[in-house]
């Protein structure tokens, strides 16, 4: 944790209220996201037991799997998730505008330009929590590559039509959300922890409610009451007030509530089964129906305060300004969407189950750039994470009190003006250390020439930047008395080495994978019967 | 054949770099790895290698992972072989390699690999080959530093060569990445693993060797790093006790400073102990114990006689060092010499330290002063690259109750299947190193 993280931390504690470590937000929100707040089963992974969804704070959809352990149930869930999240991604799918896109042309081995379609707007889906995105990569994971009838007739048990789609899309934003800054898979306490820092630990901001509750206590109680009220305050039946958002449920809700009103359900499924007449299994009928409902309120009600507060976090969140490269990252996340879209259209198989050699480094080193791109520029956006990074000595601010001309030697001489500026901050300067600043939105560059530590004056030489001629351009150059913050980290990230293609994997790395053959589907399993 | 021990140290040396050059120039394996103990003569074996396959015409691409290390392996090829046509591949940046290198005459500079083509010997970074496009391999590469090259930059690379010499050490600190990734975590070419690691999983035959014996590490430390970091590898020092003496001519004066380097030139450990606190990173305390050491250290009038000249080598502040766990601990020793009028002692983290050798090393503890013990500060090679960096002593300043520290905190990374455990642990390295330096514990006393 940085040192200003730190230190909004222990205000947090004395105030009672979160503080800001942002002022503004650094992830695109949607217009209109689609908010997925899933519950799974104790006991058994990826065996959801139902989940609120929609695009309508108003009107979310109940899915219920009234016995998570049954597959067909199971089945029928993912069916009707596929029927709410599908039409939502196919809705931003067809809405295009041109853009263009550098290739290597397969004959020449070329860089051209190449136009391309790119989706004007992405899906965007938010769950609650961390544990949410893990959830959606699971369930991802589960129905990629489950076959239907249509692709393989003789699957024993074959998922419904559009549920291996859905994991391919799941699977997709699982996949995408792992890319630091990307906004298209949102844990809402991973984003709410970015822009306040609470008075308890990080592992309890993961506590959706604990965490509003720091941000935004109720009139007349503090954030640390609030927090702990939504952590443990529980009802005289022994029920939490406030259910965690998921995706695991409260034991006490599992062994109390839960099991009895599944066990009610399963009763009467199996004596419907075994009514003897039409008019038995008439009022069989109704009970199992009223046991289902009975399981679809329990849900309901652990479901919809998450629900809420999604959207109140969403609120909150959108009461910030965006930040100025939000943009720009939300425009990688369309092209990762759009991607994605097209390899799904052009018929191309589900993703591996593993990455070969080359993908995984590629999406490693993209990651490490994305990071640091995210860093730089969230530091560029926010004055407020610029402070962290100058009280961690990554920059400084201050004021210039000298320009001195100075030109570079050589047949063509450049201008290389000597500029002191006066800082309070204490970077970490060595002699000809690199340092950049924002000008007009492209970094330019300067080296540390010398560093008066108990003046606080360091002198730097800038180096780029100025145009062409003997004299520097106007305005390139700081003059006495400007307001500048230099940063020592890049303010641009280098594209890295382009690696082999995964068919020139050379032997150190096992050598090419061969021809690619489709993944199998996965096997059944006991689980799966029960 | 007669076994390591009873043989002398030069014999064994000798015979372990016989058996490695006769592996990689008249072997049929596509690679050789060379796993090399502190101070083992690593760049010396490079080198060595380096210049016989000049010497038989079989052209020759180096990857080093730092500019500093490429340089360095430049200076001393030529030193070596003043003839021998070497290509520097450096990077558009502005000063991308040393200037001493200009005064060489037959060392070729150039950002362009076009123009190094028909060298007998090109070197440059794993992170400059990476861009290099060759129509045909070169027929031997020498990777060095291996093991803190990290397995997605050995993929960059790999293609470049027809077959290679691995050269590094496994117990220093291992390649990192700035973002998680256990999504890879035991797959054979897990991009953050370590080259050798993903080397090895795909080449399992591959021939191994071991360089037996530490020519920087004095007997005093090489036993104590051997068992502590190398438990299954284990490695001796090239000097006898005698052979090594750190002396001062200024006598102590009773300061808790002045104890600690007596007990450590006589015993070439010390640490001086301060009381136990919670603290900061930059534990101002700690950082004015260390600062205080190093200026005695240069005031003392400090002598170093060993092997290498029979007259005793002052020790100047460019023979000193101190190593930290963090940069801004780093930074904040650096103000602290500053003030008291030190310059020109090396300051840096491990990651900076890794290759380096000084006369006499003073480090702050990574757990000195802290409530909990991270994977982090864990990390063996961390703690081994620190407590390895010396030819006469190391002098560690910590805070007390690391001990029980260590003991409430064992490490609890969860294990991840498919993965290789390194072995020893952080946590057991920890405890036997700090178990040595108990012996030679001297209290702070201003």
């Amino acid at each position: 944790m940085s040192l200003i993280a730190t230190l909004s931390r222990l205000e947090a504690v004395t105030t009672g209220r979160a503080q800001p470590l942002a002022t503004v937000r650094h992830r695109h929100l949607s217009e209109r996201p689609l908010v997925f707040v899933p519950l799974t089963t104790a006991g058994e992974a990826g065996a959801p037991l139902g989940a609120l969804v929609g695009t309508d704070r108003d009107a979310p959809r109940l899915l219920v799997v009234p016995q998570p352990r049954d597959r067909d149930l199971r089945f029928a869930f993912l069916a009707e998730l596929a029927d709410v999240v599908l039409p939502y991604v196919d809705s931003h799918a067809d809405a295009v505008e041109a853009a263009e896109r550098t290739e290597t042309d397969p004959e020449t081995g070329k860089r051209v330009k190449v136009e391309v379609e790119l989706c004007a707007d992405a899906p965007q889906i938010v769950v609650p929590s961390r544990a949410g995105v893990e959830f959606v990569r699971l369930l991802g994971r589960s129905m990629r590559f489950r076959r239907t009838a249509e692709q393989d007739p003789e699957a024993p048990h074959p998922a419904p039509p559009r549920v291996p789609l859905l994991g391919r899309w799941l699977t997709h934003y699982g996949e995408r959300a792992r890319v630091p800054g990307s906004s298209l898979l949102l844990a809402l306490t991973e984003v709410l922890g970015r822009h306040w820092a609470t008075g308890q630990s990080t592992l309890e901001d993961q506590h959706l409610g604990a965490l509003l509750a720091w941000i935004d206590p109720p009139a007349g109680t503090s954030g640390a009451e609030a927090a702990l009220r939504a952590e443990l305050a529980r009802d005289e039946q022994g029920q939490l007030l406030c259910p965690p958002a998921g995706p695991a449920t409260d034991p006490a809700f599992d062994n109390k509530l839960l099991a009895p009103a599944i066990e009610r359900y399963d009763r009467a499924r199996t004596a419907l089964a075994a009514a003897e007449d039409g008019l038995e299994a008439d009022t069989r009928l109704g009970i199992l129906t009223a046991a289902e409902r009975e399981v679809r309120e329990l849900v309901l009600s652990r479901t919809r305060p998450t629900w809420d507060a999604v959207w109140r976090g969403l609120d909150l969140l959108r009461e910030l300004p965006e930040g100025a490269h939000v943009e720009e990252r939300w425009t990688r996340d369309r092209w990762s969407f759009t991607g994605h879209r097209d390899r799904v259209l052009a018929g191309e198989p589900p993703q591996p189950r593993r990455d070969d050699a080359v993908t995984a480094a590629n999406k490693l080193a993209t990651r490490e750039r994305e990071q640091a791109r995210l860093d730089a520029q969230e530091a560029l956006d926010d004055p407020l994470v610029m402070a962290g990074r100058r009280l961690a000595g990554e920059a400084f601010a201050g004021e210039v009190t000298e320009v001195v001309m100075a030109y570079s030697e050589g047949k063509r001489p450049s201008p290389r003006p000597l500029v002191t500026v006066r800082t309070d901050d204490r970077p970490h300067l060595g002699e000809r250390a690199k340092v950049y600043r924002s000008l007009g939105g492209k970094p330019q560059s300067a080296e540390c020439v010398g560093v008066d530590t108990d003046d606080g004056l360091v002198v730097l030489r800038v180096l780029d930047k100025m145009g062409r001629g003997k004299e520097p351009e106007p305005g390139s150059v700081p003059e006495k008395g400007d307001r500048v913050c230099f940063t020592l980290f890049e303010h641009e990230q280098r594209g890295g080495a382009k690696l082999p293609d995964p068919e020139q994997t050379p032997w150190t790395h096992g050598g090419p994978p061969g021809e690619p053959v489709p993944e199998a589907a996965d096997p059944l399993t006991q689980e799966d019967v029960l | 054949m007669s076994t390591e021990a009873d043989v002398d140290p030069g014999t064994a040396a000798a015979r372990a770099t016989a058996a490695i050059l006769r592996d990689t120039l008249h072997g049929d394996a596509r690679g050789v790895v060379v796993d090399s103990p502190p101070g083992a003569g690593k760049s010396t074996l490079v080198v060595r290698t380096a210049l016989e396959l000049a010497e038989a015409g079989r052209p020759l691409m180096v990857v080093a992972q730092t500019n500093a290390q490429v340089d360095d392996l430049v200076l001393r090829l030529a030193e070596k072989s003043p003839e021998l046509p070497v290509g520097r591949l450096h990077s558009s940046d502005a000063d991308p390699y040393d200037k001493a290198l200009d005064d060489l005459p037959n060392v070729r500079k150039s950002a362009k690999a076009g123009d190094l083509a028909g060298l007998p010997v090109v070197i440059s970074t794993a992170a400059k080959w990476a861009h290099v496009k060759v129509d045909e391999p070169w027929r031997h590469a020498i990777v060095d530093e291996a093991y803190q090259m990290r397995s997605d930059g050995l993929l960059a690379v790999a293609g470049l060569f027809e077959r290679a010499l691995f050269v590094g050490d496994p117990g220093q600190l291992d390649p990192f990445a700035i973002v998680g990734s256990e999504q890879w975590a035991g797959l054979s070419y897990d991009p953050s693993a370590s080259a050798v690691t993903t080397l090895l999983a795909h080449n399992p035959d591959l021939p191994q060797h071991r360089l037996p014996v530490s020519w920087r590490l004095p007997a005093s430390a090489a036993r104590l790093v051997s068992d502590a970091f190398y438990p299954y590898t284990r490695f001796r020092s090239g000097t006898g006790h005698g052979d090594r003496h750190l002396s001062f001519a200024v006598p102590s004066d009773g300061s808790g400073p002045d104890r600690v380097i007596d007990e450590a030139a006589a015993s070439g450990w010390g640490l001086l102990e301060l009381p136990a606190r919670h603290t900061p990173r930059t534990d101002p305390e700690a950082v004015r114990a260390v600062a205080t050491v190093v200026r005695r250290l240069l005031d003392r009038g400090g002598a170093a006689t060993s092997e290498r000249s029979p007259e005793p080598a002052p020790l100047t502040a460019d023979r000193v060092a101190v190593g930290t766990a963090h940069r801004d601990q780093a930074a904040a020793v650096r103000a602290a010499l500053a003030e008291l009028g030190v310059r020109d002692v090396t300051v840096d983290t491990a990651n900076r330290l890794q290759g380096r050798e000084f006369d006499v090393t003073v480090v702050l503890h990574p757990l000195s002063g802290r409530p909990d013990a991270t994977a982090f500060h864990l990390e063996t090679g961390r703690l081994c690259v620190l407590a390895s960096r010396h030819r006469h002593a190391c002098i560690v300043v910590c805070r007390a109750g690391v001990g029980d520290l260590l003991d409430d905190y064992p490490s609890t990374e969860p294990v991840q299947l498919g993965t290789l455990v390194k072995f020893p642990d952080g946590w057991e390295a920890n405890h036997a190193v700090l178990a040595h330096l108990g012996e030679h514990r001297v209290a702070w006393k201003p």
